[in-house]
């Protein structure tokens, strides 16, 4: 915004500051209502006491997050451990949304850097061909990929007619199908934000590289990547974020030794087995990392940027 | 070209087509040793297509190009011994300004502390010492053209190719960097590949300049040469300031020819190759070879009215008109004027020229 202008005391900049922060409001709004609101909603429904056909009854506890990180034992009356049972489905979490990042980034990559390197009126074409996919529902296409993974399904099928193999792969219902699944769901966040910033590199730059004797993979690591960072960054958080509170790959293709927090949370709110305090709770953990991870990472890059 | 100067850049019948577009048509070129080369012509000749085949950014669609007796048209950029000046200079901006310049050192496999070092004296070059940390955001045009001029020579290449390097920068600065980079290019030793539209900057740098239009060579030679004795049209007209006048040759004998004007004067000139009795042609005859008198003073002394004088600073810049629906543009001295007249407007005046002022120009 032209900031300059709100400079001064004269009447005028008085208006154009009244009258900014009216056209604010309806951000403003947006943001409490569909932000702030439902994580408040959330950070409260933890704290409360759970009514056993789900739903809360209001009275404050701190029984949620007990039930998430200590074990009382059968009657709730021991002298408390340390549950790991959520705590392993958490790490379990991070550590299949990170590899579904990382396979999106060896995957998106070169597919963002290839259509930003195509000619100027064609790239539109292929972003469209890119995003066709997800035109389609999300649970339909993660149920047509466990038809495909499946034991006698057509990927099998194929590379047991090629004699590739001659026993099926078993995918479905392993890690590597949640991690495809998830990769699969997210991958366009991946190649749309690093497509956007090769598209605005400069590959003058990647000449004058060549010019000082740098090899094609000296020239990308040195000045490629360098240049279009924020991208790779932004496609990471896009990717890693949902793929950690996703439940439909993991429920589907990861059947019931892969959960995943988000089917842990799902779980809590749906049916009569419902645990509202506690899913909110498990929710409210998972937004903590998350916020944490961020954090990390922004305080990282402005090093990175102060250093010379 | 003598026996004895080894050539650096051997472009033959160079070729470079884009799609059914021919951007160079057969061009053939030896650049030499040491020597400042100037590639000039005007915007979409075809200058920068040459320079990037040399430096590899382009293939070669015919031809061979050879760089102190290898064929290198085949090899990739990165393992060509010449570095570019970029137009616009293509800095790293993620880089120190010290860490740009000791790029390419480290690619050649310096250590990262002899790079530096090494680095640190080009900055001293280019006079940029003290801005060694910044990044290249934070300096003004003219610094960033010196980055780039020292991050390219830092790796002392056999040839540094530049264009249109100083296109960016204001007048006065342009030319403080002509005069630089000029000196540079002499306590380097290297072979400078220079590419610019502006035959003043040319005309000042170079050793030898080739002159070119739409992906032809149009003429090659040193300054003078090219200047004194163009031997086209093209070229007669895009080097300075020249009168190009309408002639018919009526007849050659001895090594001249004698030409006649649309207004029916004859004038007597060196011969060229090319140019036959009979050929109507053109004639160049630059404006300060030209002087003005109230009096004829030869035979072919011609008479016309002075139209307007203008005063361009140095000199002084009279146009007279003469029969035949041409006019001349006469250009005098400042510090001439004691020896050479002035003229006012309106009044007859008769334009002589210097012997060997007239140039017959093939086409
Ligand atoms: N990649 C390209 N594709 C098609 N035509 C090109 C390309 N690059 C340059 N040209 C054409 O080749 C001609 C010469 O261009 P260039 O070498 O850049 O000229 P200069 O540097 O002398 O201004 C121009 O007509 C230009 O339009
Ligand atoms: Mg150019």
């Amino acid at each position: 915004m032209a900031g300059g202008a709100a400079t001064g005391g004269s009447a005028a900049a008085d208006t154009y500051k009244s009258a900014r922060h009216w056209l604010l409001l309806p951000s403003w709004l947006v943001l409490v209502l569909v932000v702030l609101a439902p994580v408040c909603m959330m950070l409260i429904y933890s704290f409360l006491t759970k009514e056993f056909r789900g739903g809360v009854i209001w009275e404050p506890t701190l029984a949620a997050y007990d039930q998430f990180f200590f074990d009382r034992g059968l009657f709730g009356d021991d002298p408390p451990k340390i549950e790991w049972t959520y705590i392993t489905i958490f790490w379990r979490s991070i550590w299949q949304a990170g590899l579904a990042t990382i396979l999106s980034l060896i995957i998106g990559f070169p597919t963002a850097y290839f259509i930003a390197t195509r000619p100027e009126r064609t790239r539109a074409l292929w972003v469209f061909l890119v995003t066709i996919p997800y035109w389609v529902n999300l649970l339909i296409r993660t149920v047509s990929m466990k038809f495909l993974l499946r034991d006698q399904g057509p990927m099998n099928d194929f590379l047991i007619s090629t004699g590739l193999i001659d026993d099926p792969l078993r995918i479905v219902n392993t890690n590597l199908a949640v991690q495809l699944g998830l990769f699969y769901s997210y991958l366009p966040f991946m190649v749309l934000p690093i497509y956007a910033s090769v598209e605005r590199y400069n590959f003058a730059m990647s000449e004058a590289a060549a010019d000082l004797y740098a090899t094609k993979w000296t020239t990308l690591r040195r000045i490629v990547l360098p240049a279009v960072k924020p991208g790779v960054i932004a496609g990471c958080i896009l990717v890693f974020v949902p793929s950690l509170g996703a439940f439909l790959a993991p429920d589907l293709l990861g059947g019931a030794k892969n959960f995943m927090i988000g089917s842990l949370i799902e779980e809590q709110f749906k049916g009569n087995a419902g645990n509202w305090p506690f899913g909110a709770a498990a929710a409210m953990v998972l937004l903590t990392m998350v916020l944490i991870l961020l954090m990390i990472f922004a305080r990282q890059q402005r090093r990175a940027e102060a250093s010379p | 070209m003598t026996e004895n100067t080894q050539i650096a850049v051997d472009v033959r019948d160079a070729i470079k087509r884009y799609g059914d577009f021919t951007a160079l048509h057969r061009i053939s070129l030896g650049i030499r040793d040491n020597e400042f080369f100037t590639l000039l012509g005007p915007s979409g000749c075809g200058k920068t297509t040459l320079l990037r085949m040399i430096a590899g950014f382009e293939d070669v669609t015919e031809g061979a190009i050879f760089l102190y007796g290898e064929e290198i048209e085949d090899l990739p950029p990165h393992q060509r011994p010449v570095n570019t000046v970029f137009q616009n200079y293509a800095l790293f901006p993620h880089m120190s300004v010290l860490e740009n310049v000791s790029f390419g050192l480290e690619m050649r496999g310096a250590s990262k502390a002899d790079a530096r070092t090494r680095a640190g004296e080009m900055l001293e070059l280019v006079q940029l010492t003290q801005f060694a940390s910044r990044k290249p955001s934070q300096l003004s045009g003219g610094q960033q053209q010196r980055v780039a001029l020292a991050r390219a020579l830092a790796p002392s290449p056999k040839v540094l190719l530049l264009d249109e390097p100083l296109s960016a920068l204001d007048l006065k600065l342009r030319k403080a960097m002509q005069i630089e980079l000029k000196h540079i290019q002499r306590e380097t030793g290297i072979t400078f590949i220079f590419v610019t539209h502006d035959q003043e900057e040319a005309l000042t740098m170079s050793d030898r300049i080739a002159v070119m239009s739409a992906g032809e060579m149009q003429q090659l030679g040193d300054p003078r040469d090219i200047y004194e004795t163009p031997r086209n049209m093209f070229v007669a007209d895009f080097i300075g300031d020249t009168n190009l006048l309408d002639v018919s040759v009526e007849g050659i004998a001895a090594g001249r020819a004698t030409c006649k004007l649309s207004g029916g004067h004859r004038l007597t000139c060196d011969a060229v190759d090319g140019v036959n009795a009979g050929a109507k042609v053109h004639l160049s005859v630059r404006p300060e070879r030209l002087f003005l008198s109230d009096q004829p003073t030869a035979a072919e002394s011609l008479q016309g009215t002075v139209v307007e004088n203008i005063f361009i600073g140095t000199d002084i810049s009279t146009i007279v008109d003469v029969p035949g629906g041409q006019h001349f543009t006469v250009r005098t001295s400042n510090s001439d004027r004691g020896n050479k007249r002035i003229l006012d407007p309106g009044t007859t005046a008769y334009v002589n020229m210097e012997p060997g002022a007239a140039r017959l120009l093939v086409d």
